[in-house]
């Protein structure tokens, strides 16, 4: 096979660089495997090993620093047949390692080239996070206080199934680069060379040396027998269809008419855990299935089962515009962890407005028409007020019959609790009733 | 007809879905997370993927990488996501890569109150990204807004090969509200234009000043970078080739504009006085308005639904009928200063709030009064 280098532009890097040696293994390794320009996807990222995308003929995909892994694993999930290359340096791996560890989890099937050459070489020599301590850079003594990382023990601890570390002198490179390749998972290269520009000029670094260094931090030569798996993409697939979407824009028809004419606020005051904000999407519901306009928000904290629970669900005869509710018509205090949310509102309450009140749950003065329900006298539990009220409320409010809220539980409330709702809201319209 | 009860985000998602989109990455956060688990749910089944990132920059760069393989994407956060997408939205502004991007603003700055709505992020989404490039703001006020500008959204993208942001906010995209989807507008579908015939060239820009696509792992190999760079996608320090592609990617995105200038002017005979406003406070607004009218006073609304690029002609029509603007957001005072630039000398008043609920119509009443007897 022909080689993949880009004939319009010629390999250029400073003389002696070790990159230009895996350069020219990587296209060898290409050329062993058959491939084709257009077959292969080379994703460099920022340094002196971005400068590889332009000097292959492939499709070339260059980005911003540390992000490769990232453009590299949504080309491959949308064309799982091409062959996905990233070319990192150590630079790539220190600002990117979160995408780094995130890429050995998932297990996608990429190649990445680690270019390691201990340091930032484009930018001066500053200490990378594979920089040596006992190391002279351009970062004064920052080095010495921190340890180099070793990648390959780093990417197997993340779960990567094939790690190999070589010297970017070692003869089976490109053999190596091959076995990457065409490893079925995500396959790590640990390419360790000498930047003759920046690093060697005050660390001097043979090939003997570098063979050394590779030697004594340890030789990686691909499977990680501990963390081969399914490969992501395979397994992604079996979770994905072939269907097309199937639209429903008719909604739900009018079933039964409501008696309200403009708008009507209504906020639940409740509790974590005691089913506010499903009574108030039943009431949202009720009113939808009688063709009225209707908005519902929540309001909650993020621990589950403690802490306030409040809907605003709020109905109208013509389409809402402002989506608040400006003076509620109705409030049901039911928690006074609700009760202590609504920290204003109650002063806006005037003599139309309805305030269905648990007997235990004290509120702030206002002038509303309160109605106070015993649900404990009633055999009403904390989770069950909620569900309750709505019978409360139905009634007060004249707005839906008993029949209309026990219609929509039908269609909305979850099988295992309808029986218990329409008990519920049987027994809080026969509270409202004396 | 009927109706169905859904919010926002869930809105976004069927637009999605509608305009195409096979690819969405996203990292949880409140107020956008539904769009992620929705997104999960609708896109296995039709042959899509989903991701959750690990954080949200790789979300948008498993978009950006997806995208330029061919595929209609979208991700979604909330303003602190903005502030991590930024380096990548830069990219696919300067390389020309097809994206929507939801931020469901919550109130600011930083993490904020995140389960409290605003408008804060409005000209961070316009200039949060290095070189200051133009992209595409479009502000929903309603959940049938959410599908119909997210389709929009899509088509902006694929059109024009840009960021486009769709600014729902916290009010928008988790509140249920009844939406009669028979009625509700559904644009057709825009797909990228490809390039046919002849050698490639990535960043030749057609007529549109737009560069035919061709799909990265396709059967032509295409070179995509992220620094400066010439029609060939090789990177350049050419005065010329630069200032060329710097001014083409400001004058695609900004001379058709409008071509999408969705707005709704309620305009009133004999009014002085012109409200302007945007997102879930134009609902506010146009409460106002009835009640100011119900009340013999005339009074004209401009509800902004494309914020950017700034659709002057719009405005400058519009103000041309009364004698001041009251700009209304939620926020302290941003796309006061475009309106304010737009529409010189007619005087421009602002009022705005960001302190966790929604701006009320009797505060808009009182501040178009207040602003008449000024």
């Amino acid at each position: 096979m022909p080689s993949l280098l880009n004939p319009s532009r010629p390999p250029v890097f400073c003389p002696g660089c070790s990159h230009e040696r895996s350069l020219h293994a990587l296209d060898k390794a290409l050329q062993q495997l058959l491939l084709e320009p257009q077959d292969v996807i080379i994703v460099s990222d920022i340094g002196c090993s971005g400068l590889f995308d332009v000097f292959f003929a492939t499709h070339a995909f260059h980005g911003l620093h540390g992000r490769a892994l990232t453009y590299a694993a949504g080309l491959k999930l949308a064309r799982p047949h091409a062959t996905v290359v990233v070319v990192m340096g150590d630079g790539g791996v220190g600002i990117g390692g979160a995408h780094l560890l995130a890429a050995c989890r998932r297990n996608l099937d990429l190649t990445l080239l680690i270019l390691n050459n201990f340091n930032f070489g484009m930018t001066g020599g500053q200490y990378s996070c594979t920089t040596p301590r006992e190391a002279r850079v351009g970062s004064g003594f920052l080095n010495t206080l921190e340890p180099p990382l070793d990648v390959c023990r780093t990417v197997a601890a993340a779960g990567a199934p094939f790690v190999v570390r070589r010297s970017v002198y070692s003869p089976d490179l490109s053999e190596k680069f091959a076995e990457a390749i065409t490893y079925g998972g995500f396959a790590v290269v640990d390419v360790w060379g000498g930047c003759p520009g920046r690093y060697m000029k005050a660390n001097p670094l043979t090939p003997k040396d570098v063979d050394a260094l590779v030697e004594k931090a340890g030789l990686w030569n691909g499977p990680v027998a501990e963390n081969e798996r399914p490969e992501y993409g395979a397994a992604y697939a079996s979770h994905v269809g072939a269907s097309s979407p199937a639209w429903d824009w008719k909604g739900t028809e009018a079933r039964f008419r409501a008696s309200l004419s403009g708008r009507y606020g209504t906020v639940f005051l409740g509790a974590a855990g005691e089913r506010v904000l499903s009574a108030g999407h039943l009431w949202a519901m009720t009113a939808v299935r009688a063709g009225l306009h209707v908005t519902q928000k929540n309001d909650y904290n993020i621990t589950v089962m403690r802490g306030p629970s409040l809907a605003e669900v709020l109905l109208s005869s013509e389409p809402i515009d402002y989506p608040g509710i400006e003076q509620p018509d109705a409030v049901v205090a039911l928690a006074r962890e609700g009760v202590e949310r609504m920290a204003q509102g109650w002063a806006e309450l005037t003599p139309q407005s309805l305030v269905i009140q648990a007997v235990d749950v004290p509120v702030p003065d206002h002038r509303g028409r309160a109605v106070q329900v015993d649900f404990k006298k009633a055999g009403i539990g904390r989770k069950d007020r909620a569900v309750a009220s709505l019978g409360i409320l139905a009634r007060l409010s004249g707005i839906f019959r008993i029949e209309d809220l026990v219609e929509t539980a039908a269609f909305t409330v979850p099988p295992s609790q309808r029986d218990t709702t329409v008990q519920l809201l049987h027994k809080g319209a026969d509270l409202a009733s004396p | 007809m009927g109706f169905t009860f859904m919010d926002g985000n869930e809105a976004v998602v069927q637009g999605a879905v509608y305009a195409g989109c096979r690819f969405f990455a996203g990292y949880p956060i409140t107020p956008a997370t539904t769009i992620l688990s929705g997104m999960l749910q609708a896109l296995p089944p039709l042959g899509g993927i989903v991701l959750q990132g690990e954080d949200e920059i790789s979300s948008i760069g498993y978009c950006l990488g997806a995208s330029m393989a061919g595929l209609k994407a979208m991700t979604a956060t909330s303003g602190p996501g903005i502030s991590l997408y930024s380096e990548n939205i830069s990219f696919a502004v300067g390389s020309e890569i097809p994206l929507v991007i939801v931020n469901v603003m919550r109130q600011g700055p930083s993490t904020g109150a995140a389960t409290r709505g605003a408008d804060g992020d409005v000209q961070f989404m316009r200039w949060g990204h290095s070189g200051g490039l133009p992209v595409v703001v479009l502000a929903p006020t309603c959940a049938a807004d959410c599908f119909t500008l997210t389709v929009h959204a899509f088509n902006l993208a694929e059109r024009l090969r840009c960021p486009v942001f769709v600014a729902s906010s916290k009010e928008i995209g988790m509140t249920r509200e009844t939406v009669d989807l028979e009625a509700v507008e559904k644009p057709p579908v825009v797909d990228r234009k490809t390039h046919e015939g002849g050698p490639y060239l990535p960043f030749a820009a057609d007529a549109q000043g737009v560069p035919p696509f061709l799909p990265m792992g396709g059967p032509v190999p295409v070179r995509q970078t992220s620094s400066m760079h010439g029609p060939d996608g090789y990177i350049t320090t050419n005065p010329v080739v630069m200032q060329a592609m710097v001014e083409r990617l400001k004058a695609k995105v900004e001379s058709p504009i409008d071509s999408f200038s969705f707005y709704e002017w309620d305009a009133q005979e004999a009014a002085r006085t012109l409200i302007v406003t945007y997102g879930v406070t134009a609902r506010s607004a146009r409460a106002a308005v009835s009640r100011l009218r119900a009340q013999g006073h005339a009074v004209s609304l401009l509800v902004l639904k494309t914020l950017f690029p700034v659709p002057e002609k719009v405005l400058r029509e519009a103000a041309a009928t009364v004698e001041r603007l009251l700009v209304v957001e939620a926020n302290l005072g941003q796309y006061v200063h475009e309106v304010a630039r737009v529409v010189c000398p007619t005087p421009t008043h602002f009022f705005g709030l960001m302190c966790g609920r929604m701006i009320r119509p009797e505060e808009i009443v009182r501040e178009v009064i207040r602003a008449e007897s000024s």
